[in-house]
Parts: C-alpha cells; structure tokens; sequence
C-alpha cells in the first residue's frame, strides 16, 4: 500500500467516525470501532476453538491407539453401554445446538423475550444432557465398572458373582481375564472422554446461567451480540465432540452381522 | 573499541520524565492487580519471571556443586534428583516459556502494531493470575519435598514408580499452559485485527513476527501437553491408564504427545528471542534487516516445521527405524530457516555503522552461542550420532547454548535495549557492557566443556560421575559461579538506575520502531492519537526526515 492510500485509510476512518468520544457503551476503549471489536473477539474464540481440538485431539489419539490394540476388549466394553440413554442424550445435544442457534438470532434481531426463552431451552437441554450422564454414570458404580474407584475385575469374569446386580442385567457373559483387564481401559478411557466433555458442558451451563441473568437485564438485545454469539460458537463446539464421542464409545460393532 | 556511539540522551539539566505516563497514571496496589494495561502486566510478569530466575539459578548452582567432585557427597542421589527435575521445570514453564513474549513482547505487541491494547486486556491478566497460581502450585510442589521425574514427566517412571509430588507439579505445568496459551492466543488476533492504518503485514517489526510464530506454537502445542499431563495425573490417582505397559498402556504413546509439545516448546522459547535481536541488530548497525522478508518467513517456517520433527527426541526409544530416518531429515529442514536468519543478521552487519552498545554485545554474543547451539543439534538430528551423544552431557550442552546462550542472551538484550522505554530511564552503560562480557565469559567456561564431556561419555542426570572427567567438571562449576555474577550485575544496576539513571528521552537508539516515537515511559494508550505507518520497518531515512522536519518547526 502507498503512503497516500494508507493516510487516505485513516482520514476515512476518522470520517465515518466524526465524534470519537461518542461510542455504544459497550465498545471497550482500545478497539477503534465496534466492528473491530466484534472482529477480534470473534476471532479469538474461533482461536480458543482451536486450543480446544487440540486438548480434545491429545484423547481421541490415545482412544484410538488404544483401541486398535484391544479391538475385541473394547467392542464387549461398548456393549455395555446403554445406546437408549446414548442417543437421547445426542438428541438432546442437537436440540440444544438448535434452541442456541435460535438465541444468537433471536439477540441479533434484538428480541429480548424470544433469547430468553431460547437460552432457558439451552440451559434445560444441557441439564437434561447431564441428568442422562448421571444416569449412566450411576448405572456403571452400580456394576462396578468405573477404573479406579469403583472396580471389581470379577463383574466381567463372572457376571452372576454379584447376584443383586446380574438380575437386572441378565444379558452380561462371562469374559477371559485378559479381554475384561483390557476393558478397564476401555472404561478408563470412557470415562476420561466424557468426563472431560460433561466438565466442557458444566462450564458452559455455568456461563449460560450468568448469560440468562444478563439477558433478563437486556444487555444483549441492544445490538451488542458478540458474547452472544461467541457463547454460541462454544456451545456447538461442545456438541460436535459429543458427535464424535457418540460413535466412537457406543457404536462400536454392534451389528457385527450385517 | 572506539568510543562511537548512537545514544542520543535529552539535557540532563531540564529533561524530565514525561509526569503522565502509564506508570504513574494510578497509584496503589489494585490499580496493579486489575490493570487492563499492557505494559503493566508486561510489569508483573517481569517481576515473577525474575523471581523464579533465581530459583531456578540457585537449583541450578547447586547442581553444579554438587558436580564439582566426582562422588556423591554434597546431597543424596535422590535429592540430586529432584534439584535438577525442579531446575528444570522451574526454568522451562515458569521463565523460558514466558520471558520474552509475556514481558517484553506483552510491553511492545501493541505499540508495535500501533495499538492502545492488546485485544483482550482481561485475558491477558487472567494469564498473569493463572502464572501466578501455577507458581504457587510449583512452590508449594518444593517445599513438600519436590519431584524428581526430570521435567519430562517420563512415564511409568512418573506413573508408578515414584512416590514424590507428581500430581501437584503436573497440575502447576497444567495452568501455566493455559497461561502460555492465552498469551499467544492474545498475540495473534491482536496482530490479525488489531494493526494501525497503512501497518500492512510487511511492515511489521520482525519482533512482531517471530512472535506470531510462537504465538501459533503456543495456541496449537500447549493443550495436547495439558492433557498429556490430565492423563498422567489420571493415571496416577486411578492406576489405570494408557502410558503404563503393566496395565496394557504405551509408554511410547507418552512420549509422542509430550514431545509434540515439548519440541516446539523449545521454538516457543527461542523465536521470541530472534526477534529481539533482528530488532537490536539493525538498531545499532542502522541497517534495514538484511532480507526482511525471508527472516519475517523464517519464523512462520520454523514454526511450521517444529511441529514434525518430535520424534528427534526417541530415537533411542524404540520408534521404527523408517519413522527415525524421516525425522531426521525433518530434523535437518529446520537448520535452514535458522541459518537464513543466522546469515541474515550478518549481511545486516556487512557495511553497517555498528556501535557496541549493551543490547549489541549481547546480540553479538547470542549470534556466536546460538550458532554453535544450532550446529550441535544437527549432530543430535542424525540418528548415528544421536544414539551416542543422546542421554549425556553433549545433549545438556546443545540444550544450553541454544536456551541459555540463545534465549536468556536474547532476554538481556531486549531488556537492556527497551530498558530506557520501559522506565524512562538509562542503564548504566560501563558496568553493563562489563556484565554482557561477564555472562558471554561465565557461559562458555560452563558449558564448553559439557560438549567435551558429553562426547567422552559422560551420562546426565547423575549426582556422581568417574574421576577422569573432574577436571572439565570443575571448570563448568567455576564458569556457573562466573555466570552467576554475570545475571546478578543487572538486577542490581537495574535496580539502581530506576531511581538514578539518567532521562532517556523519546528515542534514546534513534531507533525506528513506532514504540519508541511515543514518550517513555509511554502513555497508557501508548500514543496520544492512533499513529499511521506511512514507512517500511527500519527506514532509518524516514527517521532522518521526521527529526530534520522538527528541528525545522523548532
């Protein structure tokens, strides 16, 4: 760029902005108009979205290192999960990946009573999504098959060894002791994903409870959308590694026939 | 030497420090601890990092101690352990990762785009408290009795077999990531978004450069360390996991995940540096960087390639030999950007008007140290001569001269040269071109004679070693003692001058950078209005012409 042009750049920035001391409130001091401000902040989740495939991506390595080595142990592992609670809780992700959609456009369009419906329906969905891990989670101390804390190899060799548990569950065979140590990794691993992911969500109900009080108080509904949106970007970013998760933990063989 | 020199200082009779600056501008602890501003932060940031210099140096001084006689006699093998683990982690996460970019290029990003801030003041802050707690974690870490896994964290060593203080260390290494990340994260989309009008990319100082080359390394390495170390803590509480063999883990599979951070980790520490010394190297020859944009890419390629070259760490770790044959070629592409930035500087130097100011000396030195630093590594990159020279003292001195020898020699340099931007006051010149001679004398002495005892076999990370190699051992110990008054002359001088160095003025070098046409200390917005770049990066002509214009309307 020429000396001209760059100089010319700056005497248009200044015409589009005749009063410098006049800026939406909202407009932090060092940005010099609203769009950098929205371009920036914008810009830096997207980079903090990259931070996260990275942390996240350090997992999906090992699950999957691991699982090439122990296909067999992880195949009876996966089959121990509930794909039921499994796809409702993907259902739910999605759902909720749609109601805060909505919210982002409902704050851009500057409805105050649509957002707060549409982030209630968020901050519901995302208790919902953490009730069925609960569930889950709950149904594995039961059987004893969380690595750890709560353990008993024996729950894989002989199913019926904890009579209590077996009726519920009559289905469980009986595995070799080399496939049911292997499947403790498998557990390990399960738990290591989701946990991580249900810890991704817990901050980010955390942020959505914040965000429905501020909304209440209509700081979002003046055309200053940014966190918004930004929120947004997280929140869909929290449901594409459940999209992954999902597959990768539950469907694993499970129609080895077909 | 002749007495020829660019420091041009106001009248010391009617010169003042400008009365509003960013120092000045609150008062009170608060104002520190929830500053927004840049500079400060760069401020707090420079008082931690020393602070766990010293530690780190103190560790370091009684390795060397303990090394000075071949037996076993100033500590227990265990405690040597865990002083040269706690060096070394004190030394990488808590100053060499974040000395350069957290201070000086926290103080210098924005004013060098031309901006009030950094994009995200609070985040930046966020990164000093997080460093802040991770300190803590790590101090909290020594004074329970340590770890002593090295700073590697090597698995199932750090899994199984220890009973030392795993957990809290990994935890502190954790938090101070996600304070590197957020630093580079800040970096990057400060420099995407946020550059004055006619700052187009190829006119950005070349600090701006290596930089945002760090920065990525920062923003894509880091988090797979965080969960590489959530996943040993894991282990280590559950016991079970994916690193240990006893219970069907691949200890292997550690070492990929540590080193994809750990190598560019040493790219995080050493590209801020180049920065600084493209920055000191034209001032004082009052040359345009020879090549500017070759140097400018570089960067981008070190950056690129740091990330495939990890596996250079485990040769000897049982990795196939087709996979050690293409990292070792890998390993040799980086040599290239290095020696384009290495040449790069000395046809910078060709027909130059050089002075020998401070920051210069020790730009000059970091150019010889860091040369040899870089040449060794490419022994380290064949694999051949990899499996003799790893797992000994050659490795420590390669290690050395790029991070000691490179980074801190960079680290002095920029402090002394933005020293008088920082504080608006001068160091004084005599007694730091003394303690640059000091450091470069003390530096050699130490750790020369590491390559000697490398290549004869002597292994690392023992409390005792053979009688045959004493000799060159005592002769490292005296060079840390050396070294050591070499980094104690600045604090001191630097201490002292904050109260009676001499004004420095606008532009003590007649430097071109955009952060020194504003006042020093500078103003909290840095510069009274948004400046324009109407002129390429080190046109010292245009300087000429802006200083003539005012001496004209004076």
């Amino acid at each position: 760029m020429s000396d001209s042009t760059a100089i010319a750049r700056g005497a248009a920035a200044e015409a589009a902005h005749p009063h410098p001391g006049e800026h939406p409130p909202y407009q932090r001091h060092h940005f010099e108009t609203v769009g950098q401000q929205f371009d920036a902040t914008n810009f830096a989740m997207w980079l903090f979205l990259l931070t996260e495939v990275m942390f996240f991506g350090g997992l999906f390595a090992s699950y999957l290192i691991m699982r090439n080595w122990y296909y067999p142990a992880f195949v009876e592992g996966s089959h121990q999960l509930n794909i039921g609670w499994g796809t409702a809780n993907t259902a739910v992700l999605i759902i909720s990946s749609f109601t805060m959609a909505m919210g982002v456009w409902s704050a851009e369009m500057r409805k105050k009573g649509m957002l707060l419906l549409f982030l209630s329906l968020t901050w519901i969905l995302g208790m919902a999504f953490l009730g069925i891990k609960t569930i889950e989670y709950h149904e594995k101390w039961v059987k004893h098959h969380v690595p750890g804390l709560n353990w008993s190899d024996s729950s894989f060799l002989n199913p019926a060894s904890d009579p209590e548990v077996h009726k519920d569950y009559p289905g469980d065979k009986p595995l070799a002791p080399e496939m049911a140590q292997k499947a403790e990794m498998y557990f390990f691993l399960y738990f290591a994903m989701t946990g991580m992911h249900a810890l991704h969500m817990i901050i980010g109900i955390s942020i959505l409870t914040f965000m429905i009080i501020r909304a209440r108080q209509g700081a979002y509904t003046t055309g200053h959308v940014t966190y918004v949106e930004n929120f947004g970007l997280y929140w869909h970013f929290v449901d594409i590694i459940w999209i992954f998760l999902f597959p990768l933990l539950y469907l694993i063989s499970r129609f080895p026939n077909s | 030497m002749s007495a020829a020199t660019i420091i041009s200082l106001p009248d010391q009779s009617t010169a003042r420090i400008p009365k509003m600056n960013f120092l000045t501008k609150e008062n009170g602890l608060l104002s520190w601890l929830l500053t927004g501003d840049h500079k400060r932060i760069a401020t707090l940031y420079l008082v931690s990092i020393t602070f766990f210099f010293f530690i780190g140096g103190a560790l370091a001084g009684l390795i060397r101690l303990e090394l000075l006689t071949p037996q076993n006699d100033l500590m227990a093998a265990d405690t040597y352990n865990k002083v040269f683990s706690m060096h070394g982690l004190i030394m990488v996460f808590f100053f060499l990762v974040p000395s350069v970019p957290a201070t000086i290029g926290n103080f210098l990003m924005p004013m060098m785009v031309g901006a009030k801030d950094l994009a995200l003041p609070k985040i930046n802050l966020l990164s000093w408290y997080l460093y802040v707690i991770a300190g803590i974690m790590m101090i909290y870490t020594m004074s329970v009795g340590g770890v002593d896994t090295g700073w590697t964290f090597t698995t199932p060593l750090s899994t199984h077999y220890l009973n030392t203080h795993v957990i809290s260390a990994g935890l502190s290494v954790f938090v101070a990531g996600f304070s590197s990340i957020f630093t580079g994260l800040n970096f990057i989309v400060t420099i995407h978004k946020m550059r004055c009008p006619g700052m187009t990319w190829f006119r950005l100082p070349l600090f701006v450069w290596s930089n945002y080359a760090a920065s990525i390394l920062m923003v894509l390495g880091t988090p797979v360390l965080a969960i590489t170390l959530v996943l040993v803590v894991l282990e280590r509480t559950v016991h079970i996991g994916v690193f240990d063999p006893a219970y069907g883990g691949d200890p292997l599979l550690f070492q990929h995940l540590f080193w994809f951070y750990s190598h560019p980790a040493v790219y995080i520490m050493i590209l801020p540096g180049f920065g600084v010394i493209s920055e000191v190297i034209s001032t004082f020859s009052r040359k345009r960087v020879f090549g500017y944009t070759a140097v400018a890419f570089s960067s981008v390629a070190i950056a690129i390639f740091g990330f495939f070259v990890w596996a250079h760490h485990m040769f000897i770790m049982g990795i196939s030999n087709y996979s050690a044959l293409v990292f070792s070629l890998l390993t040799m592409l980086v040599a290239v950007p290095s020696a384009i930035k290495i040449y790069n500087w000395a046809f910078t130097l060709y027909k130059g008007s050089i002075t020998f100011e401070t920051p210069m000396l020790y730009a000059i030195g970091f150019m010889g140290l860091f040369t040899i630093g870089g040449l060794t590594g490419v022994f380290l990159g064949a694999t051949g001569t990899d499996i003799h020279l790893t797992e000994t003292y050659f490795v420590v001195a390669h290690f050395h001269f790029v991070m000691v020898g490179g980074m801190l020699m960079s680290f002095l340099a920029g402090i002394h040269f933005w020293w008088p931007k920082w504080t608006g006051r001068m160091y004084p010149e005599k007694i730091s071109q003394l303690a640059a001679l000091t450091t470069f004398i003390g530096f050699n002495l130490t750790f020369f004679p590491q390559f000697i005892l490398g290549t004869l076999g002597m292994p690392r990370r023992y409390a005792a070693y053979p009688p045959e190699f004493q000799v060159l051992n005592v002769f490292s110990t005296a060079g840390a003692t050396v070294l050591g008054i070499g980094y104690l002359l600045p604090i001191l001088y630097l201490t002292w001058s904050l109260k009676y160095g001499e004004i420095a003025g606008d532009n003590p070098w007649q430097a071109t950078g955009l952060e020194w046409q504003t006042q020093s200390p500078p103003l909290t917005e840095n510069f009274p209005e948004i400046p324009i770049m109407d002129h390429e990066a080190y046109d010292y002509e245009w300087l000429e012409r802006q200083q003539r214009k005012e001496v004209a309307s004076v």
